[in-house]
């Protein structure tokens, strides 16, 4: 069956737009990503303009995201403490990434600074992620499938001072590295188009030491403040939030993220990890290659002004 | 019904009192199947029928066979054309051209090959071809071969189906109806398309004919994007309510679903 967008002004099937809708938001939630790093490409792929398919996929983030959050409330397994300091972080950074973004736009390369970012963001993130999960799960091999008790490390993160209790993450840190954390993922939200998930689960994984379990929930909670805003954003400056697709997408996605939180729950946290950093590699790889190999088409059609 | 409606208009066409019969010894009398197209959700292209006769007072001439040209062409705003070049290894947008009009959609159906029925003199003063309907003068000198940014203009869109030469497609008969089905694609954009009709003979043109299919939005569609562009705080909000709503609904039914 298909479809014309009111806003993106093209046709495209609905059945398919569900189907990705689906997968997608499978993927958010098993593992607390909005899953833009994935959506935005495909919806270049089938036809979707870029300016449309970044504005609409936020608003989408946020249906699956909140979808997704909800049955992590009933599970308990948000810390909202946590949530509400990364999302001050996140929305200055939001902010701070827009007058970024603004910048590169007026220089004219801001589509090859955006596919640079993520390169290096999904590589160094997916390369890291798929070794530390790896080395996990040799450890519960050896230990004979007993996981032994890891013991969290006492860096400089908890040297410093403001110190505030986490209850839910069982933790008792400042809180200047969250909010450094959201600060940093709303700057790469902004530019690159995205909720920040990817970045924000390893962040809280590796740098606060928050529990895997935890950590997805919170991760998701914090998406829905930055991605909301950015659609705002969009919709009031660019008009490329198209209400339709965002719809469609989001159909499937609020069931995807359902489906994904219970299978999420009968996974091991090394395996959520190890299947996550290879997706976040797979994308990595993909793009990298459309960087350096010759382009089919060499020409790019553009609007007036637009990129 | 169409069977029936040409043969019925050719008659009514050449036995119409002769009026305004001085300004040209041939002229068209056009129909459309319709003269406007409405983008509905459910929109998936439309076929325009174009067909009409030609009303003359004289005999019919024996040089030259009458040929027919049908061009339909979409709304032509400035395009921004990037070229792409390796530099450090990579792939980056380096030179630009804008061209300066190139309608959205563009398609030219003839009667014959198209260098047939049509002069190269012609063609340049009627702007008739793709690659004459595009305009770029606003080129920039030191960028080499420009003119390779408008033919990527023609190459991606005759690709993407907006750009499309039939030829062979209309169908003239006794020298005196004439008609073709233009195919116009889903991914249309909104405007007026300009609908021309050349006749000629020997490639010259003998008489021509403008008319305008209109293509507008209506129902839910028009109403998103008049709401999107006049209200988009409201639309925004809106768009997140929808947003939020879906989620808090899959979320409870899938509760209830697992609780029963």
């Amino acid at each position: 069956m298909q479809i014309y967008l009111p806003i993106a002004e093209v046709s495209v099937n609905a059945f398919l737009l569900l189907g990705l809708g689906g997968l997608v938001g499978i993927l958010s939630g098993m593992f607390g990503v909005g899953g833009g790093f994935l959506m935005t490409p495909l919806l270049f792929f089938i036809g979707i303009p870029p300016a449309v398919a970044v504005a609409t996929e936020a608003n989408q983030i946020v249906a699956s995201s909140f979808s997704g959050v909800l049955a992590h409330f009933r599970r308990r397994t948000v810390d909202i403490k946590m949530g509400l300091v990364l999302q001050a972080g996140g929305l200055i950074g939001a902010a701070l990434g827009v007058v970024v973004f603004n910048y590169l736009k007026a220089l004219g390369q801001v589509d090859l600074l955006v596919k640079l970012c993520y390169v290096v963001f999904l590589g160094v993130v997916g390369g890291l992620m798929f070794i530390e999960s790896l080395n996990a799960i040799r450890k519960t091999r050896k230990a004979g499938g007993t996981t032994p008790p890891t013991r969290r490390q006492r860096g400089w993160v908890h040297a410093l001072p403001f110190k505030m209790r986490f209850r839910t993450s069982g933790l008792y840190i400042s809180v200047i590295p969250p909010v450094l954390v959201g600060v940093c993922v709303g700057i790469l939200a902004a530019i690159m188009g995205v909720g920040g998930g990817f970045i924000m689960v390893p962040a809280m994984i590796y740098i606060l030491g928050m529990p895997t379990k935890v950590v997805v929930g919170t991760s998701l909670f914090q998406i829905i403040l930055v991605t909301g805003f950015t659609t705002m954003l969009h919709a009031t400056t660019n008009y490329t939030v198209d209400i339709v697709l965002a719809v469609l997408l989001l159909v499937g996605g609020v069931i995807g993220a359902q489906i994904g939180t219970r299978i999420g729950v009968y996974l091991k946290a090394e395996q959520l990890r190890i299947l996550l950093a290879l997706m976040v590699i797979a994308v990595c790889v993909k793009l990298g290659l459309d960087l350096l190999l010759q382009p089919a088409e060499l020409f790019s059609l553009g609007a007036m002004g637009g990129h | 019904m169409r069977k029936l409606l040409l043969p019925a208009l050719a008659a009514a066409a050449l036995l119409l009192p002769q009026t305004a019969a001085k300004a040209a010894k041939e002229e068209v009398v056009l129909g459309l199947s319709q003269d406007r197209v409405a983008i509905t959700a459910t929109f998936d292209g439309s076929e325009i029928l174009v067909f009409g006769a030609v009303k003359r007072e004289t005999p019919i001439p024996v040089d030259d066979p009458l040929e027919v040209v049908v061009t339909v062409s979409g709304p032509a705003p400035a395009v921004m054309v990037r070229r792409k070049e390796k530099k450090l290894g990579i792939w980056v947008n380096a030179d630009s051209v804008l061209v300066d009009s190139a309608p959205a959609f563009y398609a030219v159906a003839t009667s014959a090959p198209f260098d047939q029925v049509l002069t190269d003199t012609e063609d340049l003063r009627h702007r008739i071809s793709i690659e004459r309907a595009i305009r770029s003068v606003g080129a920039a000198m030191h960028i080499r071969g420009a003119q390779d940014f408008a033919d990527a203009v023609v190459r991606i869109r005759e690709k993407n189906g907006l750009y499309s030469l039939r030829e062979n497609t209309v169908a003239v008969d006794e020298q005196t109806l004439f008609r073709t089905a233009i195919r116009m694609p889903a991914n249309l954009t909104e405007g007026t398309y300009a609908t021309r009709i050349f006749l000629t003979r020997g490639g010259e043109v003998v008489s021509s004919y403008e008319t305008a299919i209109d293509v507008r939005k209506v129902g839910l569609e028009k109403f998103l994007y008049a709401l999107s562009r006049e209200q988009p705080f409201i639309y925004g909000l809106m768009s997140l309510a929808i947003a939020i709503a879906a989620g808090w609904g899959a979320s409870a039914a899938f509760s209830l679903i697992r609780n029963r």
